[in-house]
């Protein structure tokens, strides 16, 4: 394999690498906080908005239902607003955030639900707020729940990003389709799917380790 | 220290509504351990919630040390809170966070300093025997230690009352004793308030001044220990008793037990002897007086809070003349009587 064929494959496997973790970090920074929305103003719960709950339950719902590919198109003004473009690696991370985020959001509303009520009550008859109840109780409690959910976002982003690339996005995913199937060299086709496998194994590993660090049950 | 005045609580409305709490008055004195029992669904939990306000009555005012809580507005609620500790019978106990740091939550919640923080959970540990388990998980720990560190952790914000929720009822007989023990002794040693909810009536027995009934969202009957042991005044309380006791008449007699009395039936009464009685040779004495005889069926004798308690089920055979002044002679000396039925005597 020629070098720049090489030099292809690390600048595609580092700009996979920068939509992820760009999108993750991000979508986490907005997902999280709107997971505990969607938590603690259920019905019944510390901060109960049942109207507001619906609402956000259902424009959550819409985010999630439209598939990823259509997302893209449709957002092309939006992401040429943000960053000015509508291709390149930074116009991919817009629809990768768009759609990780109610992922997110839904993810951490699992993870609290886990938390035994009790523990809201007995927090609850100590005086605590409802914010002192997120920072000191729900939060920590969830934590394990919540970088497992966060692991599988990031694992769902490596192969959104893939997608991204066919849209001109960049990254390995697009060097697979451009060079292993458009000029039918199955080996970067080979290459491409292994640095992927690679990467996510490396992601739920380190994502397991976390998980097992936080989680003193 | 605790007042509930005409306290109710009501799901729902209409004619699905449930009424868990109808109408409860009650006082606590500072210092107390009031027990309150009941049948699962009776309404206690609702009850102890009410307390704190972790369930606001419907109507009803509940006031703590003088303050009426269901005034207070959400700010002065939650300062009233940290005089008042409860503790749960799932512990609830932050699976996150060290045995230290969840005695030391509270304290984080009111502001305290890190400093101090440090200076006061030292103590608490202490008082509940987990000095050496400070940097453990609540999952390394066992269901009393648990609840040693729940006791801890309420009594943080130095409350003023502790409230029990059915705090042993998931635990062994042996823990069981050794958190009433726990409890006692922060009672004593610290003069704090307690109101605990159990269906257990070794608790009661074990620590509790006063105890009320709770059946149906009602507190049918409220006593002292002693007398509630020695004389219940409601069907229910002395079902809860005879069960606690296992004091039953034996199945054959009960199936022959009819409620009037006839021609030829003795009565079947169950006796409660309390303080000096204990110690008195009544039956015999009983027997020779009034010429009855007396065929003792169950007996036992119970200490209740270092008050004697004996129990009996007997027959009293003899004539309805001889019987019926064997049973006042009974009733003059203090014994509680109680007609269970009338047997017709097997020739």
């Amino acid at each position: 394999m020629s070098s720049a064929m090489l030099e292809l494959i690390l600048e595609a496997t580092f700009d996979t690498l920068y939509m992820v973790a760009l999108s993750g970090a991000v979508s986490a920074v907005i997902g999280i906080p709107l997971g505990v929305l969607l938590y603690v103003t259920r019905p019944g719960q510390i901060l109960a908005q049942p109207v507001a709950q619906r609402v956000l339950g259902i424009v959550t719902n819409i985010g999630r239902s439209i598939p990823f590919i259509i997302l893209m198109v449709a957002i092309i003004p939006f992401t040429r607003l943000v960053v000015g473009s509508s291709i390149g690696t930074n116009a991919a991370i817009v629809p990768l955030i768009i759609a990780a985020i109610p992922f997110v959001a839904r993810l951490v509303e699992g993870a609290l639900n886990e938390i035994p009520p009790g523990l809201i009550e007995a927090a609850q008859a100590m005086g605590a707020t409802p914010l002192q109840i997120i920072t000191k109780v729900l939060l920590p409690e969830a934590k394990g729940g919540i970088i497992n959910g966060l692991t599988i976002t990031v694992v769902t982003l490596v192969s959104y990003s893939a997608m991204a690339g066919a849209v001109g996005g960049g990254g390995l995913g697009d060097l697979g389709i451009r060079y292993g199937y458009n000029r039918f060299e199955p080996l970067i086709m080979l290459i491409t799917v292994a640095i992927l496998v690679v990467m996510v194994q490396g992601f739920q590993s380190l994502g397991d380790r976390l998980v097992r660090k936080a989680d003193h049950k | 220290m605790i007042k509930l005045e005409g306290v109710s609580k009501t799901y729902g409305a209409g004619p699905t509504a449930v009424h868990a709490l109808k109408n409860i008055d009650l006082e606590v004195p500072k210092g107390a351990i009031h027990g309150v029992i009941g049948l699962s669904g009776a309404g206690k939990s609702t009850l102890i919630r009410c307390v704190n306000l972790l369930e606001r009555p419907t109507e009803g005012h509940v006031i703590v040390d003088g303050q009426d809580l269901t005034q207070q507005d959400s700010e002065a609620l939650r300062q009233s809170r940290h005089q008042l500790g409860m503790i749960f019978q799932h512990f609830n106990l932050l699976a996150s966070r060290t045995v230290f740091d969840n005695v030391a939550l509270p304290l984080e919640l009111m502001g305290v300093s890190k400093g101090e923080i440090r200076e006061r959970v030292g103590p608490l540990l202490d008082l509940t025997g987990l000095t050496d388990k400070a940097t453990q998980y609540p999952a390394q720990l066992s269901g009393g230690q648990k609840q040693r560190v729940a006791i801890a952790r309420a009594l943080a914000s130095r409350p003023k009352v502790l409230l029990c929720d059915e705090a042993t009822s998931a635990l062994d007989p042996q823990t069981t004793a050794s958190i009433l023990e726990l409890l006692q002794d922060i009672n004593r040693k610290l003069g704090l308030t307690i109101l605990l909810i159990t269906h257990e009536m070794e608790v009661v027995k074990s620590i509790c001044h006063r105890v009320g009934l709770i059946s149906d969202g009602e507190l049918v009957e409220e006593a002292d220990v002693g007398d509630f042991f020695t004389a219940p005044a409601t069907r229910l309380g002395r079902d809860f008793l005879n069960a606690f006791l296992e004091l039953e008449p034996p199945q054959a007699l009960v199936e022959r037990l009819e409620e009037a009395p006839g021609e030829h039936t003795h009565p079947v009464v169950r006796l409660a002897f309390s303080g000096a009685n204990v110690a008195t040779p009544l039956i015999s004495r009983l027997a020779r007086d009034s010429g009855v005889d007396v065929s003792i069926l169950q007996a036992k004798v119970e200490s209740i809070q270092g008050r004697t308690l004996g129990l009996m089920i007997a027959e009293l055979i003899g004539t309805p003349e001889t019987t019926s002044q064997a049973l006042s002679q009974l009733e003059s000396h203090d014994i509680n009587v109680e007609v269970l039925g009338h047997v017709q005597r097997n020739a």
